[in-house]
């Protein structure tokens, strides 16, 4: 097979500092948000006593989760021996990081007391699946930062292999203690499930992926370098799987509640009367996040078009974001069961649908942690080679390659 | 008697570890009664007996109690209000029966909140009561998520005039202690007060684990239960009636 030729981006044109400037606006506007909220106290946000987690949780889990499965590219090349994913994995490492620092920062930022995080970092529960994570994220930047070195250091890729593999099994631990957050939630109708936890899993597998076939496309694009049908088609091809696992994980996790009686009144406003997280479920997750890019990742036409595979990304997106909109903010939205076959009421809202809108300072704080991710990836490949000179079919597939020359050979 | 250096660093150590322990172990227990520098035990569980059907529909004497005692102000939108007692007010599907019940924390032996706190801010004291640390509460507001009783408000705004003796503060959450300052210093809690007062005397407090206290008769020998049993937590707060 041909050596991959990894090379830093040249990063000197007016359009790379614009993209960057107008990133780092959005990062300052972030903290400035952040800064709000600290200081005035979260009065100033959509969130309330019945809504404790709002969309600044959403972005985070969106990003943490997506962190884990966009690494999934590089597993694939390392732990599984795929060498055409090979030359796309230390881009996958770079998103893994740079993701997970964009969501974790989010999520710090939005703490009561985001001043205490030397508290959080000293001092821990060890009963608290919060403070695993903690360790978790933590050690998945460590191990993927010391994956990253065996690949791109010569005298280590003999250990890519080895550190490829703990970087999976960890990457699955991470995403399991995600979604055990909500799983070990005994107390509320829509958490309580293990369920949850295999589902993060899957979930990250298709976030991640659309995540890293976008970055791809527009590094390539932006930057002039060849990006081959080969290798794009069978990522698309990849991501048409994952969002297909996802359907069928949200069909599995709806139809066991609906099998429990006891949990009908939670499915019937999820799937049937709950406005907007009904409409978020069945318009975005459903329809735009898992059908329509079915449709276009598996038509024989459409499929082939790369418009429509960014689109198809872009979607798988969108309804990624209301997938994990409907758990956190839907899920707390249905109110707890506290006296069952009872109609409850209280000043303190028993019984009564949770409300919440996002303020704008919330999700400013959730944009600027997409921003800080997509900054710090964008700077990284101008100063280190992530990503190789040419993604072209005879660069990256061997059997193209010799196809290629077979032809031309019978042509001769 | 001569003694090497590895001796002597050992008997050394053995002399020092007795003077440093000695003054913490007793041969015999004294009497229960605690004084203020001695630490809580388990030799106490305080709890709350709610006798519902004295509880009237419109009386709201427990909550007024308390919002007084632990300084908690009102002129705040409601649905950011602490709140660490409210009544609530049931209707039976069924049959329409109405009743009306004060809701604060459960104070469970197994206290979800402190389960899934990742600081070990939520805690459960050794006689009982469930507590925030606010000084290492980092707002994260997982226990509100993990609390099955709704039990727990997040401070959303700045605080003024707190109360010395009730430790409140901006972006910790907080609810229902018990009136620890005040079980601590031998008294019962603001709401137990103000119901017997001016309430239903719906409510009771005392020692579950002393068999002379009302509180533990009563449990013995009348009908009594948890809200949400199922879930198991051994609640340090029991009711009749519901």
């Amino acid at each position: 097979m041909k050596f991959t030729d990894f090379r830093e981006i040249e990063g000197r044109s007016l359009g790379y500092w614009g993209l960057l400037g107008f990133l780092g606006i959005l990062i300052v506007a972030g903290l400035a948000a952040a800064y709000y909220m600290e200081s005035n106290g979260h009065h100033v946000t959509g969130m309330n006593n019945q809504i404790v987690w709002g969309i600044p949780h959403v972005f985070a889990v969106f990003m943490i989760v997506s962190a884990s499965g966009v690494l999934n590219v590089a597993s694939i090349a390392s732990v599984f021996g795929r060498a055409m994913y090979k030359p796309l994995a230390r881009l996958s490492g770079l998103l893994a990081i740079t993701l997970l620092i964009g969501g974790l920062t989010v999520l710090v930022l939005d703490l009561g007391k985001p001043d205490r995080l030397i508290v959080a970092m000293t001092t821990y529960n060890f009963k608290s699946i919060f403070a695993w994570n903690i360790f978790l994220y933590t050690g998945f930047m460590v191990i993927v930062a010391v994956y990253l070195w065996m690949m791109m250091e010569r005298r280590m890729n003999v250990f890519t292999k080895h550190a490829g593999m703990v970087a999976f099994l960890w990457r699955l631990t991470l995403t399991t203690g995600t979604g055990s957050i909500f799983g070990f939630l005994i107390a509320r109708e829509a958490y309580d499930s293990a369920l949850l936890a295999p589902m993060f899993i899957i979930m990250s597998f298709s976030f991640g992926l659309a995540i890293f076939i976008l970055y791809t496309m527009a590094a390539y694009n932006l930057t002039g370098r060849p990006l081959g049908d080969a290798i794009l088609h069978r990522l698309k091809n990849l991501l048409g799987v994952f969002v297909a696992a996802v359907l069928y994980f949200a069909l599995v996790y709806h139809l066991t509640n609906l099998y429990m009686t006891a949990h009908h009144a939670f499915e019937k406003f999820i799937l049937l009367d709950g406005g907007v997280y009904t409409a978020l479920f069945w318009i975005g997750q459903v329809l735009i996040g898992g059908v329509l890019p079915l449709l276009i990742l598996f038509n024989g036409q459409l499929g082939r078009s790369r418009p429509m595979i960014a689109l198809a990304a872009a979607l798988v997106l969108v309804g990624a974001f209301c997938q994990v909109y409907v758990i956190i903010v839907g899920g707390q939205a249905f109110p707890l069961i506290i006296f069952p076959g009872k109609i409850v009421s209280s000043s303190f809202f028993d019984g009564a649908i949770g409300q919440y809108r996002p303020s704008l300072p919330e999700v400013m704080l959730g944009i600027g942690g997409v921003s800080l991710a997509m900054a710090m990836t964008t700077f990284a490949i101008k100063v280190l080679p992530f990503l190789p000179l040419s993604l072209a079919d005879e660069d990256v597939d061997p059997h193209h390659a010799a196809a290629a020359k077979g032809t031309e050979a019978a042509h001769a | 008697m001569s003694l090497d250096r590895r001796q002597f660093l050992a008997v050394g150590g053995a002399v020092l570890a007795s003077a440093a322990l000695a003054p913490g172990m007793r041969l015999v227990e004294l009497a229960e009664a605690r004084s203020p520098d001695q630490a809580v035990t388990n030799a106490q569980r305080w709890g709350i007996l709610v006798d519902t059907t004295r509880c009237a529909e419109g009386c709201s004497a427990c909550v007024s109690a308390c919002n007084k005692e632990n300084g908690l102000q009102q002129n705040v939108r409601l649905d950011i209000r602490p709140q660490w007692i409210r009544t609530v007010t049931l209707q039976d599907e069924q049959t329409g029966y109405v009743q009306t019940l004060p809701m604060m924390c459960q104070h469970c032996e197994e206290p979800p909140c402190a389960d899934v706190c990742p600081t070990g801010a939520s805690f459960r004291r050794a006689d009982g009561i469930v507590l925030v640390d606010r000084h290492i509460c980092i707002g994260c507001r997982y226990c509100m998520m993990a609390c099955p009783y709704k039990a727990r408000s997040f401070v959303h705004e700045n605080l003024t005039g707190q109360r010395a003796d009730v430790p409140r503060g901006k972006g910790t959450v907080e609810g229902c202690n018990m009136c620890v300052h005040r079980v601590d210093e031998g008294r019962i809690p603001a709401c137990v007060e103000a119901c017997n007062y001016d309430g239903g005397k719906a409510l009771t407090f005392g020692d579950m684990r002393d068999p002379a206290s009302e509180i533990a008769k009563r449990l013995a020998t009348q009908q009594s239960e948890e809200i949400r049993p199922n879930l198991n937590l051994d609640t340090g707060v029991r009711y009749q009636g519901l």
